[in-house]
């Protein structure tokens, strides 16, 4: 204890004409068990009550307080000052659209994104309120939670590089989603279903498989085995012929 | 002006808000939910034990029914609750955790065979029925007689949520996030709406709707020490209290959770004392025993929260930046333990604090948890005072909880809130036609455009919001917190009534403009001022100990006197609210008794 932290922090309000991006610096002595979310919120309430950031959980559930922390994305909640040198950069997120500051619009992309992946269970089937619950395998279930447990930070976006250079590529954490649906016996859409919503270059063929996503996950989501698997899997489509339009393109 | 219109606006997009909005359009009609944030991350996420459904599939489940979920339930409430409710609340919650499977909810689901499952840190087994195989499982929580929570791993809120958010997309309801409803448009008589700031440009806009649910969450943030989300600031029943007509039911009664971490006040389970944990003081002294020697760290969650503040009172808490505390200590447990059976623990103790829990002392206090009170609204959902306005889930005092809700409930009745209250607002969509009066959106619109400009032009005075904000932190925490009595809460409502006063006088340092959270404080903080004055005011009042409603200066539990549900409404210009009565519920399927733990006396009904 006993430091001096330095914050670099990127200001821009796009609502303000007098406003331009710029870096400011504050600094605060260092409590025990400061974490980010402390640091910044005494900031705005001590120092400049209009710096902009987003928390919501504060207890890495949520997924709101993805941001750049020196240099690589991650959740501002739990990262305790103890473990970062005394002078620590913070950046928004790129990709996602600028709200001010350190806050990004993180809603419109990810609804963007579950609306391109079609993200719910496709059934033909009506819920009866009078039967009992369908079985499911207790493994089957784990695993589809293990792929669910996704909290839509966008950290994975924000490091990613294919999804920096072109706006329509879905990211790692897409095809995550289409990979728990997949997974799902209640889903009942095919191959060829989920091949055209994937099976493209804004998919799983965009991808260039560096792992910069898996990296920064906070949630630890073994996305890298589920880009290829994907890609298997979408390969194989390709192969068996079921989109002959696919197989004249070079992969 | 920008206007905006539909059949159903839901305030709010936790699980409440988005399954009355999954009814609604289930039924063709047009619906826009608003949130501070985007669904996803309400607070509905963090919950991670589960919810309760009577469904009797697992072996310690064996023989449950929904009479059993009443009974657990009204006792919990300490019969404070609506028994009508409860019961239509026990009876759907079946149905409605199997849809939620229908609709992709990855339960956990029982094993045939012989498992092993642990209790009071012991393991034991139990035999699961392989006819039972693949059906939904279910986990302990306390005060229950069966075992009856259903649950996904440790991520059960996380999981509906996105399940349910999923099918409101696939509906067509539109989620709007980034937005806060600042005032509801109204005549007096009936709701017609919102006005909403856009919290990434600061434009406001109204939403016009025939019917209007306040699906908004607790209001924990009013404390400093809360296990709740930041948004849960109350946001939504300040709208309605701001109408004058339409009460909050119950604002006294707030449960209170043991072990928050601290600085941040997350959330460590109750595993760590079941499964053996034990309490200590700045002398790293176990003090539990001395207070409670049967049951010690294993008392309820009121009791420990109780004693804890006591003895944090008599000067023996750990004193630390963020105030006093007490320590939690698992390091006997073990190794193997900590990092297998309580790894949740673990990871919060590692991640946020930086303590290693195997050979650390872990920093807790008592936190607020839970909000029981809220929009007092009928069987049906629908709001006292204005026709139109319904709410739903922890917004609401609908009034399954009465004094104190159980573990699992909160969730559980989200949802089958939403199921029923959704079908009850498609009958009244169906059944009338709401004449939105311009006169009443301009009036409501201009109102707040003139707050925020008298806001930013310092108009009424510059007090800064946070500090006003910090000092309603200290009154309300001393005074009004786990342990209540007389002289104290006196005091804690003469300091609320002037820290009111100040919350009027608020002006902005800043320009207010875009996203400004400064503005977003000061639109906000004298209505908190004032939710807090309900609470506080209200547990003045109510002379009487009932379910986390504790009052040191009268411990019994008066059923003669106050059998009742406390109903507070705000006149315009006043600086207390009006506090009325009304029967705590008009059927009783079980008449008042012992809830079986907790202790205390009873002064009966008729005595
Ligand atoms: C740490 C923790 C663990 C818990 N675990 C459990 C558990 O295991 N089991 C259980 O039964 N219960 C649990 N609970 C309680 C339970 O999670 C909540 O009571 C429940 O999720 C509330 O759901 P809701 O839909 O009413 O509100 P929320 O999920 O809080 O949603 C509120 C919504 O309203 C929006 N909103 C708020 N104000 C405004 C405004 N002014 N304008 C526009 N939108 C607004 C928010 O953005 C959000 O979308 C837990 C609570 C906590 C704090
Ligand atoms: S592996 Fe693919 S998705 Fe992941 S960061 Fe690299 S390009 Fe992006
Ligand atoms: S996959 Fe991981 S990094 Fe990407 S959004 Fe989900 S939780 Fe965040
Ligand atoms: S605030 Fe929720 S993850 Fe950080």
């Amino acid at each position: 204890m006993g430091r001096t932290l330095t914050f670099n922090i990127f200001r821009y309000n796009p609502s303000d004409p007098a406003s331009s991006p710029h870096m400011d610096k504050f600094t605060l002595d260092e409590t025990e068990r400061m974490t980010l979310f402390i640091a910044l919120n005494r900031i705005r309430e001590e120092i400049d009550p209009t710096l902009m950031f987003d928390f919501c959980c504060r207890a890495g559930i949520c997924g709101a307080c993805a941001m750049v922390i020196n240099g690589r994305p991650g959740l501002a909640c739990h990262t305790k000052t103890k473990e970062m040198p005394a002078e620590i950069t913070l950046m928004p997120l790129p990709v996602f659209k600028l709200v001010g500051d350190l806050s990004v619009d993180t809603g419109t992309w990810f609804r963007g994104m579950y609306q391109k992946v079609e993200s719910w269970v496709h059934t033909d089937k009506k819920f009866d309120p009078k039967a009992q619950e369908e079985r499911m395998d207790n493994a089957l279930a784990e695993q589809i939670y293990e792929l669910d447990r996704c909290i839509e930070c966008g950290c994975c976006v924000g490091a990613c590089g294919t999804a920096l250079m072109r706006e329509d590529f879905l990211g790692a954490v897409a095809l995550n989603r289409l990979a728990r649906f997949i997974l799902d016996p209640r889903d009942q859409r095919t191959e060829k279903d989920y091949f055209d919503i994937v099976g493209t270059d804004e998919g799983i063929f965009g991808c260039m498989g560096l792992l910069a996503c898996e990296d920064v996950c906070p949630k630890q989501i073994p996305l890298q085995e589920q880009l290829g698997k994907l890609r298997r899997k979408m390969a194989l489509a390709a192969v068996k012929n079921i989109l002959p339009k696919f197989l004249k393109k070079d992969f | 002006m920008k206007i905006i219109q539909t059949d159903l606006l839901c305030v709010g997009a936790g699980l409440a808000g988005e399954r009355v909005a999954i009814e609604a359009a289930d039924n063709g009609f047009s619906v826009i939910c608003l949130s501070i944030v985007p669904a996803r991350r309400s607070h509905s996420s963090a919950a991670q034990g589960g919810m309760q459904a009577a469904l009797g599939n697992s072996a310690m489940g064996e023989g449950d029914s929904p009479d059993v979920h009443f009974a657990d339930t009204v006792k919990g409430s300490d019969w404070g609750c609506d028994q009508e409710v409860a019961r239509l609340f026990v009876d759907a919650a079946p149905i409605a955790m199997r849809q939620m499977a229908f609709w992709g909810v990855p339960w956990n689901r029982v094993v045939p065979g012989e498992q092993t499952y642990y209790k009071g840190g012991k393991p034991f087994t139990a035999f699961e029925k392989p006819e039972n195989e693949g059906l939904i499982h279910s986990r302990n929580f306390g005060g229950t007689a069966k075992w009856r929570t259903c649950y996904t791993s440790d991520g059960t809120g996380h999981c509906v949520l996105y399940t349910l958010d999923n099918r409101a997309a696939q509906m067509g309801v539109s989620v709007i996030d980034k937005v806060e409803a600042i005032a509801l448009i109204h005549d007096g008589d009936t709701c017609m709406g919102v006005i909403a700031r856009c919290l990434k440009t600061g434009e406001l806009t109204a939403y016009l709707a025939k019917a209007t649910l306040i699906a908004t969450g607790g209001f924990g943030r009013i404390y400093r020490e809360s296990t709740n989300a930041v948004i849960c600031d109350g946001g939504g029943l300040i709208t309605a209290l701001d109408t004058g007509v339409v009460p909050l039911g119950n604002m006294e009664a707030v449960q209170f959770h043991p072990t928050g971490i601290v600085p941040t006040d997350i959330l460590v389970t109750e595993g760590c004392r079941g499964d053996g944990g034990t309490l200590l003081d700045k002398n790293e002294y176990r003090f539990m025993p001395d207070y409670e020697p049967d049951k010690a760290e294993l008392a309820s969650r009121d009791v420990v929260s109780r004693r804890m503040t006591e003895h944090m009172r008599k000067g023996l808490g750990v004193p630390s930046p963020y105030g006093d505390h007490l320590w939690l200590d698992i390091r006997h447990l073990g190794e193997a333990h900590i990092r297998t059976k309580l790894r949740e623990v673990d990871e919060i103790c590692q991640s946020f604090l930086g303590v290693d829990p195997v050979y650390q002392l872990i920093p807790v206090r008592p936190t607020q948890h839970y909000s029981m009170g809220g929009v007092r609204t009928n069987k049906d959902g629908a709001a006292y005072g204005l026709k139109g306005l319904f709410s739903a889930g922890e917004s609401a005092c609908w009034d399954m909880h009465g004094f104190n809700r159980l573990g699992g409930n909160s969730l559980a009745e989200t949802v089958v809130a939403g199921m029923i209250i959704g079908g009850k607002i498609v009958e009244f969509l169906k059944g009338s036609e709401t004449v939105i009066k311009t006169a009443s959106v301009r009036d409501a619109m201009d109102k707040q455009n003139a707050r925020i400009a008298d806001l930013v032009a310092c108009k009424n005075g510059s007090e800064n919001p946070y500090t006003v904000r910090n000092a309603m932190f200290d009154s309300i925490m001393k005074g009004a917190g786990i342990f209540r009595n007389g002289k104290d809460l006196e005091t804690c409502v003469a300091e609320l009534q002037e820290i009111l006063g100040r919350a009027r006088r608020v002006g902005l340092r800043s320009n207010g403009k875009g996203a400004n959270p400064e503005l977003t404080m000061a639109l906000k903080i004298e209505g908190m001022v004032k939710l807090a004055l309900c609470v506080a005011y209200g547990a003045l009042k109510r002379t009487e100990s009932r379910g986390a409603h504790t009052r040191e200066d009268f411990p019994e539990r008066n059923d003669r006197d106050w059998l009742t549900r406390t109903l507070a409404t705000w006149a315009d210009g006043a600086d207390l609210p009006t506090l009325n009565y009304e029967p705590a519920t008009h059927v009783f399927e079980m008449p008042p008794g012992d809830r079986g733990y907790g202790g205390g006396k009873i002064i009966p009904m008729n005595g």
